[in-house]
C-alpha cells in the first residue's frame, strides 16, 4: 500500500512522501489526482485485448440468433409462416412480433414501434421475426424459410411530403383529424419577434440543410439474452442506457422488475447510436425464454445503419434581426425534422431544435417553430450533440452573414453578443459559469486568426463559431423525483476502495472519472480503486450516458459518497493525533498532519483504526438536479441543464476551385469544460468531437435511394467503405485548449466535455469556406460535388472581393 | 462440414475445428478464444481485425483461416512480454490513445507493423501506416502522439523484447502444401 510498494508501473505516477508538503498548501494546486494527466482505469485492458465486449462473451449451451428484415419501405405484413424454419434441424426458437404485441419507446409518451412488426412494416430494415439456432449459418438459413406475405403501401421518403393532407399515415394520429406523420410539433416565442424584426437595422434570412448522419461506433450492437430455470432474466447489452432498457424488458416481456438483471459489458463506442433499447435485446430475451438456453445476436454492420437513431435531417429557414452595432434584436426559426420511422426521442429533438440555441449569445427576442415528422426510413434520434448541431449550424452561418452586413469581424460580432455568467437565457434557462470569451480569446491568438480572416488569397480561409451544451437534463425521461444518479462505496481492509455505479462506461471514461474522484477524497493511489459498474444485481440506478450527464450528475453523486467517508476517517484519525480534523491530509496512500508531514501513517492503517472505531466503511452519494433553473411553460424544462459548457472553433480550410475539394487544415478548439477532472480526457472528448463534425461535414452522406435510382427508401450505403467516415489520412490537425470556469455546482467545477465541442466544427468550416472562396454552404455536406456546383453558380469571386472590400472600409472607419 | 486446422498463433501451435468458410477472425475469436482482434464490418472496411500474417498486417475478417496455415499469426495477445506491456501499449495508456478501446487491438498490431520496419517513423509516415484503421473516437491525435512516443521509446530500449522468439524454421506448414513446394 505504500507508494514504494506499488509495482513499478504504477509507482511513478505515486507521490513520495517527502512530495506531501506540496498536497498540503491551499487551492487546486494541491489536489493529487484531480487536474493531473493519469491514465485510465481501463487503459490495460483495453490495450492488451483483455477487455470484454458482448461479443467477446460466450455462455455454455449458447444460440446464434438473427432476425429477418423488411425488404420493403412501408408495407402491411399479411401473413407470417414460420412452419418451415422451425422444421429445420438446429432451429430451437423462432418468434414473430404477435408474441411481444407491446409498445415501447425509451420516451414514455411516444411508445410507437413494436420489438418486432406485427402488422406493418415502416422502412426498409425493420424487423419482422427472429430465429435462434445452434450456429449462425443455420440461424440465416432458417430466416430464409419463414414466409411473409406483404401488402405494399406508398412510401413517404421526404418530409414535406409526410405532411400533406393526402398523404398515407405511417403511424394513425393520436386523435381524429390529426396529421399522423407529425410526431411533434413545438411552436414558443420569447418577447415580440416580428416587432424587433421591424425595428431592427438589418435582418438576414437564409435557408439550410443538415442531411443527417449516423454515429457508427467501431463495434456493432450485440446482446446476450439468458432466461433461467429460476425464471430470471438475465441481459447483457451493449448499451448505454442499461436502466431503460431494464424498465422496458420488464413491460415488453411482462416480467417483473426485479426478475431481471442487466448488465452492459465494455461497449466499443455508442455516440448516442446505444441510447435507447433496440430489436435485439427483446428478442434474445424472448428467444432465450421460449428455448431455456442463452441467445447472442450481433448485428451485422448493414443492420447497424438500418437501427440508426442518427442525426435527423433539418431543413431550417432562419431571420435574424441585428442592430448597428451587431446586438441580436431576434431570431426566428422555422424547422422541418426529418424522423424517419419511430419517434424514439423525437419528443426532445424536436424541442432541443430549437431550446438549446440561446446562449452563449444574448436574444432580445425569438421563436421557434419546429416539426418532426415521419418517414419511411431507419428512425432518427440522439446523435452526439443532441437536437442542436444542426440548428447550431445554421445559426452560426447566419451570424457570419449578419457580420458580413455590418462589416463587422465576426470574432467581434459574437464578443458583442455574449450572454454573461450568471444569468438566465431569453427561454428562461439558467447559465452559470460561462467561460466562452475565454474560448473565443483562445482559438483567436492560437489561429492567428487577425493576420488570416479576409486577408488570405483566394482559396484560403479562416471562419470562427461558437456553441454552448448541456451538462445532463435536467429532468429524467421518466418523471420521478429520485435521485437521477447514486453512487455506492466500500473500503475493504488492504485499502482497496471498490466503488458501485450505474454509470455506463462507453470509451469517455465514466469509470476512471469516478476512480479519480475516490482517489482524491480517500487518498489511495489510483490503482487501488476498483470501479464496478453498470450490473443491475450490484450497482445503483444511474439513467445512463446520454446528454453528457455523466460528469456533473455522477461525479457529484460520487464526491457526496467519498467526501462523507474522508469526513468520517479524519475525524478518527484527528481523535488519535490529538489535531483537528481539517488538519489531517488523505492522500496518495498516507494520512498525514497538513501541518506536520513527517507525521504520517499508510492509508491502509488509517482505515483499519477507521473501521475499528466506526464500523464497516461503506457510503452512498446520490445527486439530484436543482428545481428552479427552467421556465415555467409547457416544453419549458426541455433543455434546461444545471449547467452549460462553452465551445468556440476556428477551422482554417484550403479549397481548390478546380475540384471544389475542401482540406481542412486545423481546427482550434477550445472548451469550457468548468474543470478537467483529467485533461488527457477532456481533450480526447474535444478532439473526437471536432473530428465528428469534421466528417459530417465533409465526407459523410446519409442518402436512400428513391424509385428512380433503385429500390425506394433503401439506404444507398450501409457499411463502412460507402458511408465514408474520416480517416487517419483525412482528419485535419486538431488543436485542444481547455478553458476552465470552475462550475459552483459541478464536482471540483467540473461541466460536460463530451458534446458541446462537436457543434462548432461544422459551421467554422462553411464560414472558412465563404472567407476562402465567397461561397455559403449552406447546405451539407460540403463535398466536391457540392462545393464545385457552388462555385460553377457563379458571383463567388465577387463575393469574396466585396467581404474584403466592406472589412477594410469598417477598419478604416474604425480607426 | 468442419475441418480441423492447425494454427500458429503467438508462437502457440493450435488445433480448431472449424466451418470451412470460417475467416482467420473467426477462428481466433469463436474456435480459439482469442478475443483481442475485433470484427467492426466483417468487410475488410475498419481494421478492427487487423492482425500480422509472417509479419505484415492483413485484415483477418477477410482473409480465410486456411490462408493462415504454415505462417505465423500474431495478434494483439501476442506483443508484450507476459506480465508487461509493450512500448506502444504503454504509450497508448499513457497520451489516452484507446478510448473506447474497440479499435485499439487492430490499431496496435498496424503500429506494431510500421515500427517492427520503420524505427523513426515521421507524423505522416504513421498517418500512412494507420489509414486502413478507422477509430470513431479519438480523432487520431492521441492515437499519433502514442505511435510516436512508442517509437522513441523503443529506440531508447534497443528495440524492446518479443515474446514470441523467431522461429520460422518451426511454422507448421500443412503436408500438401509442402509437398506442393
Amino acid at each position: 500500500m505504500r507508494p514504494e510498494e506499488l509495482r513499478p508501473r504504477q509507482a511513478g505516477s505515486a507521490i513520495a512522501p517527502e512530495s506531501l508538503e506540496e498536497l498540503a498548501g491551499e487551492g487546486a494546486g494541491s489536489m493529487s489526482v484531480i487536474g493531473r494527466r493519469n491514465r485510465k482505469v481501463d487503459g490495460a485492458g483495453k490495450v492488451t485485448g483483455a477487455t470484454v465486449y458482448t461479443d467477446d462473451m460466450a455462455l455454455p449451451g449458447m444460440l446464434h440468433g438473427k432476425i429477418l428484415r423488411s425488404p420493403h419501405p412501408h408495407a402491411n405484413i399479411l401473413s407470417i409462416d414460420t412452419t418451415r424454419a422451425e422444421a429445420l434441424p438446429g432451429v430451437h426458437a423462432v418468434l414473430t412480433g404477435r408474441e411481444m404485441p407491446v409498445t415501447y419507446c425509451v420516451i414514455p409518451w411516444t411508445r410507437d414501434e413494436y420489438p418486432l412488426c406485427v402488422d406493418r412494416v415502416r422502412y426498409i430494415g425493420d424487423g419482422v421475426a427472429a430465429v435462434a439456432a445452434v450456429d449462425e449459418d443455420t440461424a440465416n438459413r432458417a430466416l430464409r424459410l419463414i414466409d411473409v406475405e406483404y401488402e405494399l403501401l406508398e412510401p413517404i421518403l421526404e418530409p414535406e411530403r409526410a405532411l400533406d393532407a393526402d398523404a398515407p399515415q405511417i403511424h394513425e394520429a393520436g386523435k381524429p383529424g390529426r396529421n399522423g406523420n407529425i410526431t411533434k410539433h413545438v411552436h414558443l416565442e420569447f418577447g415580440d419577434v416580428d416587432a424587433a424584426l421591424a425595428d431592427s437595422d438589418v435582418v438576414v434570412e437564409d435557408e439550410y440543410f443538415f442531411q443527417g448522419s449516423s454515429h457508427t461506433p467501431i463495434e456493432p450492437h450485440c446482446a446476450i439474452g439468458l432466461y433461467d430455470a429460476t425464471g430470471k432474466l438475465t441481459v447483457w447489452s451493449a448499451t448505454q442506457v442499461p436502466h431503460y432498457l431494464h424498465r422496458e424488458l420488464a413491460r415488453v416481456l411482462d416480467l417483473d422488475v426485479a426478475r431481471i438483471r442487466v448488465v452492459q459489458p465494455a461497449v466499443g463506442g455508442a455516440f448516442g447510436g446505444k441510447s435507447e433499447p433496440f430489436d435485439l435485446e427483446f428478442c434474445v430475451a424472448a428467444l432465450s425464454r421460449k428455448c431455456g438456453r442463452p441467445v447472442k445476436i450481433l448485428y451485422t454492420r448493414e443492420e447497424v445503419f438500418y437501427a440508426h437513431r442518427g442525426r435527423h435531417p433539418m431543413k431550417m429557414k432562419y431571420r435574424t434581426g441585428a442592430s448597428r452595432d451587431g446586438r441580436i434584436r431576434a431570431v426566428d426559426g422555422k424547422l422541418l425534422l426529418d424522423g424517419g420511422a419511430y419517434a424514439s426521442f423525437g419528443l426532445v429533438t424536436a424541442y432541443y431544435s430549437g431550446q438549446l440555441l440561446t446562449a452563449p449569445y444574448k436574444f432580445d427576442t425569438y421563436r421557434f417553430d419546429s416539426t418532426r415528422v415521419y418517414t419511411n426510413k431507419p428512425a432518427c434520434g440522439p446523435k452526439r450533440g443532441h437536437g442542436s448541431v444542426q440548428p447550431r449550424f445554421a445559426f452560426e452561418v447566419q451570424l457570419d452573414q449578419v457580420a458580413e452586413r455590418l462589416g463587422i469581424d465576426p470574432m467581434e460580432l459574437r464578443r458583442r453578443n455574449f450572454i454573461g455568467e450568471r444569468t438566465r437565457t431569453i427561454n428562461e434557462l439558467r447559465v452559470t459559469s460561462n467561460g466562452f470569451l475565454q474560448c473565443l480569446d483562445a482559438v483567436e491568438r492560437s489561429s492567428a486568426w487577425s493576420d488570416k480572416f479576409r486577408r488570405m488569397p483566394f482559396g484560403r480561409g479562416v471562419g470562427v463559431a461558437g456553441s454552448c451544451y448541456i451538462s445532463g437534463t435536467n429532468y429524467p425521461i421518466y418523471p420521478n423525483e429520485m435521485p437521477q444518479a447514486a453512487v455506492q462505496i466500500q473500503i475493504e481492509r488492504s485499502g482497496r476502495v471498490a466503488v458501485f455505479t450505474g454509470a455506463s462506461e462507453i470509451g469517455q471514461g465514466s469509470n476512471s472519472m469516478v476512480a479519480y474522484i475516490a482517489a482524491e477524497e480517500l487518498g489511495v493511489p489510483l490503482e487501488y480503486v476498483r470501479v464496478h459498474s453498470t450490473d443491475s444485481d450490484m450497482t445503483p440506478v444511474d439513467l445512463g450516458a446520454y446528454s453528457s450527464r455523466e460528469t456533473f450528475m455522477v461525479g457529484n453523486a460520487c464526491l457526496m459518497a467519498a467526501s462523507d467517508l474522508r469526513k468520517r476517517i479524519t475525524a478518527v484519525i484527528a481523535n488519535e493525533w490529538d489535531t483537528a480534523a481539517a488538519q489531517v491530509g488523505l492522500a496518495a496512500g498516507w494520512a498525514f498532519d497538513l501541518s506536520d508531514t513527517e507525521r504520517r501513517i499508510p492509508i491502509s492503517e488509517a482505515f483499519n483504526i477507521a473501521e475499528a472505531k466506526l464500523g464497516t466503511l461503506a457510503a452512498v452519494g446520490h445527486y439530484n438536479t436543482p428545481k428552479d433553473v427552467h421556465g415555467e411553460y409547457r416544453g419549458g424544462t426541455i433543455g434546461a441543464s444545471p449547467a452549460y459548457s462553452f465551445t468556440a472553433h476556428v477551422a482554417e480550410v484550403d479549397v481548390d476551385v478546380e475540384t471544389g475539394v475542401v482540406d481542412v487544415r486545423k481546427i482550434w478548439i477550445a472548451h469550457d469544460c468548468g474543470r478537467a477532472l483529467n485533461p488527457v480526457l477532456v481533450e480526447g472528448q474535444m478532439e473526437g468531437s471536432a473530428y465528428m463534425g469534421f466528417g459530417e461535414a465533409l465526407m459523410e452522406e446519409q442518402v436512400f435511394k428513391d424509385a428512380d435510382h433503385g429500390r425506394a427508401g433503401l439506404h444507398n450505403a450501409p457499411s463502412l467503405l460507402d458511408y465514408r467516415i474520416p480517416t487517419s489520412m483525412d482528419t485535419p490537425e486538431l488543436e485542444s485548449l481547455i478553458i476552465e470556469s470552475l462550475d459552483p455546482e459541478g464536482p471540483y467545477g467540473a461541466k460536460e466535455a463530451g458534446e458541446g465541442p462537436l457543434h462548432p466544427s461544422i459551421p467554422a468550416i462553411a464560414n472558412a469556406i465563404y472567407d476562402a472562396i465567397g461561397v455559403r454552404m449552406n447546405a451539407m455536406p460540403f463535398s466536391p460535388p457540392n462545393v464545385w456546383r457552388a462555385l460553377q453558380a457563379g458571383g463567388a469571386r465577387e463575393a469574396w472581393e466585396r467581404a474584403r472590400r466592406d472589412m477594410k472600409r469598417t477598419e478604416v472607419a474604425a480607426d | 462440414m468442419h475441418s480441423t486446422i492447425q494454427l500458429n498463433v503467438n508462437g502457440d501451435r493450435r488445433t480448431a475445428g472449424i466451418p470451412a468458410h470460417y475467416t482467420l477472425l473467426e477462428t481466433l475469436r469463436y474456435a480459439l478464444g482469442l478475443t483481442g482482434s475485433k470484427q467492426g464490418c466483417d468487410k475488410g472496411d475498419c481494421g478492427a481485425c487487423t492482425v500480422l500474417l509472417d509479419g505484415a498486417p492483413i485484415l483477418s475478417c477477410i482473409t480465410p483461416a486456411w490462408e493462415a496455415e504454415g505462417r505465423e499469426v500474431r495478434t494483439v495477445e501476442g506483443i508484450a512480454m507476459p506480465g508487461e506491456l509493450h512500448a506502444l501499449q504503454h504509450a497508448f495508456e499513457v497520451t489516452g490513445g484507446a478510448q473506447c478501446g474497440f479499435c485499439t487491438p487492430g490499431v496496435l498490431m498496424s503500429a506494431y507493423a510500421l515500427l517492427s520496419t520503420n524505427g523513426d517513423p515521421s507524423l505522416d509516415d504513421v498517418r500512412d501506416a494507420l489509414s486502413g484503421n478507422l477509430c470513431r473516437c479519438t480523432g487520431y491525435t492521441k492515437i499519433y502522439e502514442a505511435v510516436l512516443m512508442a517509437a522513441q521509446a523503443l529506440k531508447r530500449d534497443g528495440g524492446g523484447r518479443d515474446p514470441v522468439p523467431g522461429d520460422r524454421d518451426a511454422a507448421v506448414v500443412p503436408a500438401e502444401r509442402a509437398a506442393g513446394e
